[in-house]
């Protein structure tokens, strides 16, 4: 097993599927000549050519619209968006058009969009948001969000095999940051499935993407106050896994569910409804969350802290819940 | 204004073989005034779900039993007016069975206050009484009813003295203290009731006693993957007991005739828009056997009969049950209609409508669903063309009516010649307990019934 960055590992299970499968492509702005915006594809189109690795228009409109003709024509192609937040204009062909297809016409739309998402390094309203619950909120879309170089591995090529339209949340925080043991041969991670990332036996804190490693730091400060916590790691939330929630819930009563997502009709608000309609007669405390605020993601260094939730945040919102 | 006699408030006897109910709901707070026969409070029996009036004028002073809670018959719910308002400031340790004794006292004029022997007042009573003060959250609560614990004897660690889970398992595990806990008496045992107990108008039967059923309540083991649990409301419960009970107790037996309804169908077509127009109720087919089934129950006394002890009960009135199923589909409830022999067809379609509808909103009265002699059910509205349904204890029989189909039939022509004809037909089952009534009555029962069916007299009804 070698040891990859979160970026490597992304890279790496792309290569895999398109050495494997003729049917992948791979279309974006820059993804060819320049590499991607993050450099993830770099050095595919020297490996598979130009009509394999293509450079689009900066167009998301053109590029997710060609995709889902792509599929259709039982083709699998694999989008990236520069950053997660410029999907918003593809939305009519993603949520109207592939979303759709399947219920509608019986064809399924196997195409998996890239979405380089996230803050924490001053990226500003335009370059860092975490859209995800909208996309989770559309019957047909599938959302998939890995915190670790395995799991993104895993996570792409099973959304790259999954026959409906998987977004692909890939957090530019852990890009570099994160490093892992990866398997070098081919292996899938199920969507749907949860990762205990930590196990514990006081607090359940429900959690994805970069606020894993936000989560696991605020626990471990805690682990001296004799606190002990059970992180779950949702890795994809649409499908979620409800079951693993649900049972780890039951066992410790009181559940926090942490998002760098805005807070308000975020994916938290559906967990912890959840919880609270199928364990209530299970809870020793009410179901909270930690998010960030309800305003766009602020450019300020400072006010870009404030936004997106510390470890400090965690730590506090922990301690609160165990109080109770 | 304020009664300086405190009126007490006890649960109703909600039918003779009702003996408990469960709080769903109280519409007055403590502390509200309350005005005689005003709607009080909702509960659920395994018969009806019903409003209590109040029997008297005051203040609610003092809430008892809690919603949710299911008490036996007279229990002391709540106190009307009188100064039971301060006694609830010095908590007294958990003193429950003097609730009981004060509620033998007939106060209200309101409720046929039954003789309620000293009932055990619900081990739950306790709880609320001492530890009013702090939060029982979901979790310690279900604990708690899970080991028969009461959370207030709990040393609380939570915010503001919270109970939390941690703290009662600690306490489950370690055991209450010293002294021993007041028995939890949720499983009442079948204790000999003295036997002048029941002062009913109507047929007392030798009900078969209520307290056998309550058999000890497994805790379910946790849902597993797939399954998901709902409770059990008090009418199902009911509906279990009452079907199992009539099948451990009546010999069942079915036998089935097919009716030719082209007289009723051309009567009905004729009645239809007369009865819908000037009486807004509509002459169904279940309203023409009614009609027809009542008038052959007086040939037939044993079927519209009982077996009580060692006795047979016939009667001089037909008491008609019908089986109404609740629109939720969860439920169902036979509504009576009482002297079912005096009406022609016109008063049975508008009695059996303002039963079903009644039945329907839940807005029927208790005795409502007591004293019938004989049942009638109507599946067939789902296109079933045969049954067996359960006897409604302790009738002894049950009648079964289902879709009508056109069929082709053997008739006679004006020659006296056989030739098929398209009819409608109907089959009629009548289930009956063979212990009282044999094969031959029955078939004799059907077969008449089918002649005033097939041969509709308009006149005479």
């Amino acid at each position: 097993m070698a040891e990859l960055t979160y970026l490597q590992a992304i890279s790496d299970g792309l290569r895999t599927e398109m050495r494997r499968d003729k049917r992948v492509f791979v279309i974006g702005e820059d993804v060819g000549v320049y590499g991607g915006a993050f450099k993830v594809t770099l050095g595919f189109q020297e490996e598979f050519g130009a009509w394999r690795v293509m450079d689009a228009p900066l167009a998301e409109t053109a590029i997710v619209g060609a995709c889902t003709g792509a599929a259709i024509m039982g083709m699998r192609p694999v989008a990236e968006m520069q950053f997660a937040d410029f999907i918003s204009c593809a939305w009519d062909h993603l949520v109207t058009v592939a979303a759709k297809q399947r219920y509608r016409a019986g064809t399924p739309v196997p195409i998996t969009v890239r979405l380089p998402s996230g803050g924490g390094f001053s990226g500003g309203p335009f370059h860092s948001q975490n859209p995800e619950s909208s996309f989770a909120h559309i019957p047909g879309l599938k959302c998939v969000c890995p915190a670790t170089p395995e799991d993104a591995k895993g996570l792409l090529i099973s959304a790259i095999e999954d026959p409906n339209p998987v977004l692909y949340f890939e957090h530019k925080h852990l890009y570099r940051r994160i490093k892992g043991e990866v398997p070098e041969e081919r292996y899938t991670v199920p969507l749907g499935k949860a990762r205990t990332h930590r196990e514990g036996d006081d607090i359940s804190l429900i959690t994805w993407g970069a606020m894993v490693y936000t989560a696991d730091e605020a626990v471990q400060q805690l682990e001296s106050d004799g606190l002990s916590v059970e992180i779950i790691d949702l890795r994809t939330v649409m499908p979620w896994d409800k079951q693993a929630v649900l049972e780890s819930v039951r066992k410790t009563s009181k559940a926090l569910v942490l998002h760098e997502d805005t807070r308000t009709g975020g994916f938290g608000a559906e967990i912890a409804a959840t919880i609270a309609e199928e364990a209530f007669e299970d809870l020793d405390g009410p179901v909270k969350r930690i998010a960030a605020p309800d305003t766009p993601v602020p450019f300020s260094p400072p006010l870009e802290k404030a936004f997106i939730p510390q470890v400090d945040d965690v730590a506090a919102g922990l301690r609160e819940l165990a109080e109770y | 204004m304020a009664t300086t006699e405190a009126i007490d408030v006890v649960m109703p006897q909600m039918g003779v073989s009702v003996s408990e109910g469960t709080i769903t709901k109280w519409l007055k707070q403590q502390g509200e005034q309350v005005e005689a026969d005003e709607p009080l409070l909702e509960i659920s029996t395994d018969k009806v779900d019903t409003e209590v009036p109040s029997p008297g004028s005051g203040v609610l002073t003092e809430i008892l039993v809690q919603e949710g809670q299911t008490v036996d018959v007279g229990t002391k719910l709540a106190v009307i007016g009188g100064d039971g308002a301060k006694a609830e400031a010095a908590p007294p340790a958990p003193a429950t069975t003097e609730a009981a004794a004060e509620a033998a006292a007939p106060s209200s004029a309101e409720t046929p206050a039954p003789s309620a022997p000293a009932q055990p007042a619900p081990a739950a009573a306790p709880e609320q009484s001492t530890n009013g003060k702090t939060f029982v959250s979901p979790v310690v609560a279900k604990i708690a009813s899970e080991h028969g614990v009461d959370p207030s004897q709990v040393h609380g660690t939570g915010r503001g003295g919270r109970v939390t889970k941690k703290d009662i398992l600690g306490f489950i595990e370690s055991g209450p203290p010293a002294e021993a806990p007041p028995a939890p008496a949720p499983a009442q045992p079948a204790e000999p009731e003295p036997p002048s107990e029941a002062p009913v108008p109507a047929a007392a039967p030798a009900a078969p006693a209520p307290a056998a059923a309550p058999a000890p309540t497994p805790v379910p083991a946790a849902a597993q993957v797939g399954e998901s649990f709902e409770p059990m409301s008090a009418m199902r419960k009911g509906i279990a007991e009452h079907m199992r009970r009539s099948l451990d107790t009546s010999a069942h037996v079915t036998s089935a005739i097919e009716v030719d309804m082209s007289k009723v169908s051309a009567i009905r077509a004729k009645l239809k828009k007369e009865y819908q127009q000037s009486y807004g109720v509509n002459p169904t087919y279940l309203i023409f056997v009614a009609r027809a089934a009542a008038e052959t129950l007086r040939d037939y006394p044993w079927i519209n009969g009982e077996i009580r002890g060692d006795q047979i009960v016939t009667r001089s009135y037909v008491n008609l049950g019908f089986a109404v199923e609740l629109q939720d589909g969860k439920g169902l409830i036979v509504p009576v209609v009482k002297n079912a022999e005096t009406l022609n067809l016109l008063g049975m379609a508008k009695a059996v409508t303002d039963i079903a509808q009644r039945a329907r909103d839940k807005k029927l009265l208790p005795d409502e669903v007591q004293g019938g002699t004989f049942t009638i059910t109507n599946p067939g509205g789902y296109g079933t063309f045969h049954g067996t349904p359960v006897i409604s204890q302790p009738q002894a029989g049950i009648l079964g009516t289902y879709a009508v189909v056109k069929r082709p039939w053997v008739v006679q022509d004006d020659m006296g010649e056989d030739v098929i004809a398209i009819r409608p037909i109907m089959n009629l089952t009548l289930t009956y307990d063979h212990r009282l009534v044999d094969g031959a009555l029955a078939g004799r029962f059907l077969r008449d019934l089918r002649q005033k069916l097939e041969s509709w007299d308009e006149s005479a009804y």
